[in-house]
């Protein structure tokens, strides 16, 4: 984990920790994200990469360790510093968790109006841009998000993720119960968001195409740390049995599996 | 040994009954030092307002025409062994100002809106949607809680006061129709009776009885876990244990208005 780049990341994760009950879900998990690097980390089910991105994000309450933004700490923000550092964050959440009682628009819109005070009619107009940026009309934008398909959610979760225009973003399983062909539509656009926005983005995923497709760095997290850290090319030759196993999602080797999910 | 596990459990039991309660107080603190400051979202608490007070009103309405009929029928059969007939306005009018029309009212509400409300924060708590309005910089409890919690505080004391004029209504009607009183009478004996503190301790009962209902739902809702089944459950918890709590609090603001 040689790190010759920027002096100050804009993420650093140092020795987090987090327990639920006995179970050790994160063990001294450290992470460095550059500013504008899209970083992917993978590793098994229930082996601690939501709960990383939960605690960045402040929405668990890590048990120990240290989270700066932009060189600050964040773990111990007051309630109303913490709304406000949520503006710089934008997160595809693995279900998409579009608000159903929502229609499309007003679910793209809704970080402009209510997190960023927009007038809702000036809010509509930059969602309908954001619709299209996703590749869907405006007559998409009067539905609800019960009529759309898996795929058509996830990119409208997409548009809601980059719609206030944030410095980093996060995806939680991006292409997870898509077919490959919008898998691939999905990882397109989030490459495209995140160059244009010239965000830092986290993406967590299992899935190593859409990993070969996004990622700048990978790092492999396993039993609550990260075991691997290296560009996107050295992936294949990491000399680290783990991802080794991985990536070719191999059946056996030093990856043992985890019934429980925590 | 046997006698040491019963003992056990009954403490253990009265420990997560004290935590619960505790957990409830401390939701309904957030919610009232998230609900005191801006921003405020008045177009939300509206829908809530219409929701909570407007559609409830046919299933309010049904239930206390038919309770204030039932009460005067049943008052008569009683009260006349005793020739005290007489007494029927008097019984239905204080019946359902002081209690029926409160609490029926805050019975259909807690099967109709808190069931509803539980649901609805419930299913947006397992799937996500309640993190995804943190991360757009939208707090949940002043987005959610507060305005389902302030809608019923100020709804339930209209409806109940509706209930009242209907419930007493209803009896009104079997008691000139099917019993031969005389309108004028039994309207005056009614409307003499009555004291405006009958009428504002209901309404009062009323609030207490909207705040349990809907904190009770989105309490349960907010802190359901595990899909489909930890939604279905947290709708039972949050209709059980707010009708529940509806009857002990009767109990408690009746023993504090009238008792002397």
């Amino acid at each position: 984990m040689s790190d010759t780049r920027n002096p100050v990341p804009k993420i650093m994760v140092r020795g987090l920790r987090k327990s639920f009950g006995p179970k050790r879900v994160l063990d001294g998990l450290d992470l460095d994200v550059a500013a504008g690097e899209s970083m992917v980390v993978i590793g098994g089910s229930g082996t601690g990469k939501s709960v990383m991105l939960k605690c960045i994000l402040g929405l668990i309450e890590p048990d120990g360790g240290s989270i700066k933004i932009d060189g600050q700490e964040v773990t111990n923000l007051s309630a109303t510093e913490r709304e406000h550092m949520m503006r710089k964050f934008g997160m595809l959440f693995q279900g998409g968790a579009l608000f159903d009682s929502l229609p499309v628009w007003e679910n793209v819109a809704f970080g402009l109006i209510m997190g960023h005070g927009m007038r809702r009619a000036e809010a509509k107009n930059v969602a309908l841009q954001k619709l299209a940026a996703v590749g869907l009309g405006a007559d998409v934008a009067e539905l609800m998000p019960a009529e759309l398909s898996g795929g058509m959610q996830k990119r409208v979760a997409l548009a809601r993720a980059i719609a206030a225009e944030p410095e980093i973003i996060f995806f939680d399983e991006p292409t997870t119960g898509l077919d490959p062909i919008m898998a691939d539509v999905i990882n397109e656009l989030i490459v495209k968001c995140v160059k244009e926005l010239g965000a830092t983005a986290i993406s967590i995923t299992h899935d190593m195409v859409s990993t070969r497709k996004i990622a700048d760095r990978v790092a492999m997290i396993y039993d609550g740390k990260i075991i691997w850290n290296g560009p996107k090319s050295q992936i294949d030759n990491s000399g680290n049995p783990y991802v080794d196993q991985f990536i070719h999602g191999r059946a056996t080797g030093p990856i043992k599996m985890q019934v429980r999910a925590y | 040994m046997n006698i040491q596990h019963f003992l056990a459990s009954i403490g253990r039991a009265f420990l997560d009954f004290l935590a619960a309660t505790g957990r409830i107080v401390v939701f309904a603190l957030l919610a009232l030092y998230y609900g005191v400051r801006p921003p405020y979202y008045p177009r939300l608490l509206l829908r809530q307002m219409v929701d909570i007070g407007y559609y409830s009103l046919p299933v309010v309405g049904l239930t206390a025409i038919f309770t204030g009929m039932v009460l005067a029928l049943q008052t008569y059969t009683g009260f006349s062994r005793f020739a005290a007939e007489n007494a029927i306005a008097n019984v239905v009018v204080l019946s359902v100002t002081r209690e029926l029309g409160p609490v029926i009212a805050g019975l259909m509400v807690a099967g109709r809106i808190g069931a509803a409300i539980a649901a609805e924060i419930g299913t947006m708590r397992v799937t996500d949607q309640i993190d995804a309005l943190t991360t757009l910089s939208t707090n949940p409890y002043r987005y959610l809680v507060v305005p389902r919690l302030i809608a019923g505080l100020a709804m339930l004391p209209v409806l109940v006061f509706i209930a009242d004029v209907i419930g007493v209504f209803g009896g009104f009607l079997v008691s000139t129709y099917k019993l031969g009183f005389n309108p004028a009478s039994y309207i005056q004996r009614s409307v003499d009776f009555l004291q405006t503190q009958d009428v504002v301790a209901g309404l009062v009962k009323a609030a207490v009885f909207g705040f349990i209902v809907t904190l009770m739902g989105c309490y349960n809702g907010y802190h359901s876990r595990g899909g489909a089944q930890g939604v279905g459950a947290a709708t039972t918890y949050a209709v059980v244990s707010a009708s529940i709590l509806i009857l002990v609090f009767d109990y408690v603001l009746t023993e504090a208005f009238f008792a002397r």
